[in-house]
């Protein structure tokens, strides 16, 4: 407890830490808020609450970590994390998620579960339990003397991450897929019977959310560090945004990503680290009490 | 006429920006068969869903049995003696006939260790008796997921009558169902009035059907209340009719 | 055979197997110990999932709370809990024979009691989602419990708790648990046999089946879900109280509350068993345990691989599960009545008024 009281008064006494936390939460929000848009994605197109959304993520990390062991600058691996995720996307769309679309809802959630499973059990056994980092060697800048650091490997993994939205979203809207997409969101029967393979379109929005989850990946893995264990602590992550903005609502969720980026820097200054997933899985009870009241009011349940 | 055992006042209604109900009042008397009739989109559903309280509603009153009723919730309202059936026929899909009927006893004055009672005799022949009475006996321990269309229908109007209702809001009783059949369906919701002293409020569409049984009809039109009357005034107003046929 | 004589009659050898198991496979004592555990989650899963229609994937937060509490009502009735988990690595703490079994009864029932009443302060949290919101709602539950448990340090965090030791020797200690786990599996299939019989089992299959259907009926739903809640949360906590005490050392994210492993497997034993059924969750739960074992023996390395696969095979292929197949397939026989698929005749339905009908 003093721990945490000392850690709010330096926040108090010095505003200027304030600032850094809210540099480095805008910085690795923005990473959130990518994956966030390719899980909302998928669950307005096709009604898949994808719980192997952090998971895939690490397979983009662990890929740009492998990378970077080979000697390539790891920043490479957000294209080669792209493709291979892409591939795997498909295959498991094909093999698992196809089946499960017309299930009810519980079904597909526990089967990506599975999948979430199986992954980071893969993960464990072919490279071990310890937390690994892809190691960029790119300056680190220092604002107010010393008391800001920003490191250039964060700035460049929010550029990057800018780039990817801005390409998906601008897919999104002039593309013929992204507007059958769109359209498929909407109404599937609508779109079927305007012609629309709608199968072509569940199976491309699932392989673009796997390449953005790749691409995310690669990002944490130079900004941040991966572990096989940690895609769950991801995908309740995600959860929590898209929950809170509201699956349809593209600009409040790249809002809640960046705020979500934000208020884990404080909270995890404040509390210390160890509470970090403590920290996230409270924000999802909270924010689906606050769901629950809101749909209290009019009698209904969040459904 | 007799007093209301039902009254609306200047209940409105909307989704977002579409106003569902607008200043709606009536008022149901009690043991009669009224009926609720308008065109597609005019409300009709909306108003039954704010009377057992599946929406708060934005503006007016609706009292039952002279206690308003508004702010409370589906479940209080129907252990209060309100209850509804549904346009899309709701019953208890993986239970047989028999189970439907027995977990629709009254729950008004359920305690907590009712819970873990077991139906006596007297409410299992009563179930049965009610089955009987839609017809439905020989099936009683069928699958009621794997009844037709319209014996769910009937299953779902016995559950009703198990529930020892004072007024049921039925909601296109008719539609779906077999033409040669609905004579048959008419005259046991009579039957349910006169015998068990039910007060029926019924939307329909088959007017020929709501002609017959009611004593008051109200008819809605885009969201507001249109004409009120006797079933042969209601018939010949022409507001009514051109409402139906779509005119302005 | 009729379906309603097989009742009795599979309880008599359920009881027969139970009792003499220990003493035909004495080698595998601890594996069928295991077993009847494995009964107690899908069963007790079984009733929210398969029989109420709430799938949660958090009923793995009340056997983990029952642990905890139970360690801590052990060890606190004799000796300060914050010490002993601080310097339990470094120093050999003692319990007398009676202050081991005084502290195990009032273990088992503080941790039974503790965690019905944590399922009325949860349900609160999460009884107003439903379908998937409510899954992930109770994972976050269950994966909040690991999470704070593994920060307290005064229940050891992330270090665990080394529980008493069982006074007496390996023999007995393997006895112990495995009559005491049997004897749990065995006394919830007779509470959950009578305990379907009553409107209870109406009701929250009513609730299963149109949740808002029965709250327009006029059912107390939230009295039906909370106890149903309770009801799981009893049972959980005290298999976790035993379980506990049987592997002798407790810790928050693979022992207490195992969010990955068993919380899935309750869900998936049901699944392959048959939800919503008394013996579905039971079969499952034998089929699963066998499958599990012989990969653990043979696949080792690979088995969590095996298992993920393995969920993902029977929710996308087989859902309906080994019960669920054979009451399709032979409906007659377990008193299931299903209409038959030919249109019946107009009169058909005429025929059957009452007398005196117009």
């Amino acid at each position: 407890m003093d721990q945490v009281i000392g850690n709010i008064s330096v926040l108090m006494t010095a505003p200027i830490f304030n600032f850094g936390l809210l540099i480095d939460g805008l910085l690795i929000g923005s990473i959130f808020a990518l994956a966030a848009y390719g899980l909302a994605l998928v669950w307005g197109v096709m009604n898949v609450k994808n719980l192997a959304q952090g998971d895939f993520i690490m397979i983009g990390g662990y890929l740009t970590w492998c990378l970077g062991r080979l000697g390539i600058h790891p920043l490479f691996g957000v294209p080669v994390a792209i493709v291979v995720l892409w591939v795997i996307g498909w295959v498991l769309y094909r093999t698992v998620i196809s089946k499960v679309i017309t299930r009810d809802l519980f079904t597909s959630l526990l089967a990506t579960f599975g999948i979430a499973i199986v992954i980071q059990q893969g993960l464990n056994l072919t490279f071990g339990p310890d937390t690994q980092s892809a190691q960029a060697q790119l300056p680190t800048w220092e604002f107010a003397g010393g008391l800001i650091t920003v490191t250039a490997t964060r700035v460049i993994g929010f550029i990057f991450a800018a780039i990817l939205a801005v390409a998906v979203i601008l897919f999104m809207k002039n593309s013929r897929m992204g507007q059958a997409i769109r359209a498929t969101a909407q109404d599937a029967r609508a779109a079927r019977v305007l012609g629309i393979d709608t199968e072509k379109v569940y199976s491309f929005t699932f392989c673009l959310n796997a390449a953005i989850c790749g691409a995310a990946g690669a990002l944490v893995a130079v900004v941040w560090n991966v572990q096989p264990f940690m895609g769950t602590t991801y995908s309740i992550r995600l959860f929590v945004i898209v929950t809170a903005a509201g699956f349809g609502n593209l600009p409040g969720v790249i809002a809640a990503g960046f705020g979500m980026g934000v208020f884990e820097q404080f909270g995890g200054f404040v509390l210390g680290a160890q509470f970090q997933q403590a920290l996230i899985v409270l924000l999802l009870l909270f924010v689906l009490a606050v769901r629950q009241l809101q749909q209290l009011k009019v009698r209904q349940a969040v459904q | 006429m007799s007093d209301a055992i039902i009254e609306l006042e200047n209940v409105t209604k909307s989704f977002g920006g579409v106003v569902a109900n607008r200043a709606v009042s009536l008022k149901v008397p009690r043991g009669s068969i009224t009926g609720l009739i308008g065109p597609n989109g005019s409300g009709k559903t909306t108003l039954f869903n704010s009377i057992v309280g599946y929406h708060p509603i934005d503006a007016g009153s609706i009292r039952f049995e002279g206690s308003e009723i508004s702010t409370l919730r589906v479940q209080e309202i129907a252990r209060l003696g309100l209850l509804r059936t549904f346009q899309t026929t709701r019953i208890y899909g993986k239970m047989n006939c028999m189970k439907n009927m027995l977990i629709s006893i009254p729950h008004r004055k359920a305690g907590f260790f009712d819970m873990f009672a077991r139906e006596h005799s007297g409410v299992v022949e009563r179930a049965e008796q009610l089955l009987a009475f839609v017809g439905l006996y020989d099936k009683r321990y069928l699958r009621a997921g794997s009844l037709s269309f319209g014996q769910q229908k009937l299953l779902e109007f016995a559950m009703a009558l198990m529930n020892e209702p004072t007024v049921l809001l039925l909601d296109e009783p008719t539609a779906g169902i077999n033409p040669t059949l609905i004579n048959g369906l008419i005259d046991r919701l009579k039957r349910a009035n006169t015998d068990f002293g039910i007060t029926l409020f019924i939307i329909e569409h088959n007017m020929r059907a709501i002609m017959n049984m009611a004593s008051t009809i109200y008819c809605l039109a885009h969201g507001e209340l249109l004409a009120a009357g006797a079933p042969g005034e209601i018939q010949r107003d022409q507001r009514v009719i051109d409402a139906y046929l779509g005119v302005h | 055979m009729n379906g309603a004589a097989l009742q009795p009659l599979t309880f008599w050898l359920l009881l027969l197997f139970g009792v003499t198991a220990p003493l035909l496979f004495p080698a595998y004592t601890n594996q069928i110990a295991v077993l009847w555990l494995m009964i107690v989650f899908a069963s007790t899963w079984d009733i929210l999932g398969g029989q109420m229609g709430y799938n949660s994937l958090g009923n793995i937060f009340f056997f983990g709370a029952g642990m905890y509490v139970s360690a801590v009502v052990q060890i606190g009735l004799f000796y300060d809990v914050g010490l002993y988990t601080s310097g339990a690595r470094t120093i050999h703490i003692a319990f007398s024979p009676e202050q081991y079994f005084i502290g195990f009864v009032l273990g088992i029932a503080a941790a039974g009691l503790v965690s019905a009443a944590l399922a009325v302060a949860v349900g609160w949290i999460v009884f107003g989602l439903r379908g998937p919101y409510f899954a992930i709602g109770t994972l976050g539950v269950a994966v909040a419990g690991a999470e704070l448990m593994a920060s307290w340090e005064w229940v050891g965090a992330a270090s665990g708790i080394s529980m008493p030791v069982f006074p007496g020797g390996p023999e007995a200690q393997k006895l112990f648990f495995y009559l005491l786990l049997f004897g749990l599996a065995f006394a919830l299939l007779l509470f959950l046999r009578w305990l379907y019989s009553t409107n209870f089992g109406l009701a929250i299959n009513a609730i299963r089946d149109d949740e808002e259907k029965a709250e327009a009926m006029g059912l107390h739903t939230r009295r039906y879900k909370r106890t149903a809640w309770v009801i799981s949360a009893f049972f959980l906590g005290i298999a976790g109280a035993i379980f506990g005490n049987m592997t002798g050392f407790i810790e928050p994210r693979d022992i207490a509350f195992p969010t990955t492993t068993f919380n899935i497997f309750m869900v998936l034993m049901v699944l392959l068993g048959g939800k919503g059924t008394l013996w579905g969750p039971v079969v499952g739960a034998v089929v699963f345990h066998l499958i599990k074992e012989f990969t653990w023996t043979y696949f080792l390395g690979w088995q969590f691989v095996t298992l993920g696969l393995l969920i993902v095979i029977i929710v996308v292929y087989f859902q309906q599960g080994i019960v669920g197949w054979i009451l399709e397939k032979y409906p007659e026989r377990f008193g299931v009545k299903v209409a038959p698929k030919e249109p019946r005749s107009i009169d058909g339905q005429l025929a059957a008024q009452p007398e005196g009908a117009e």
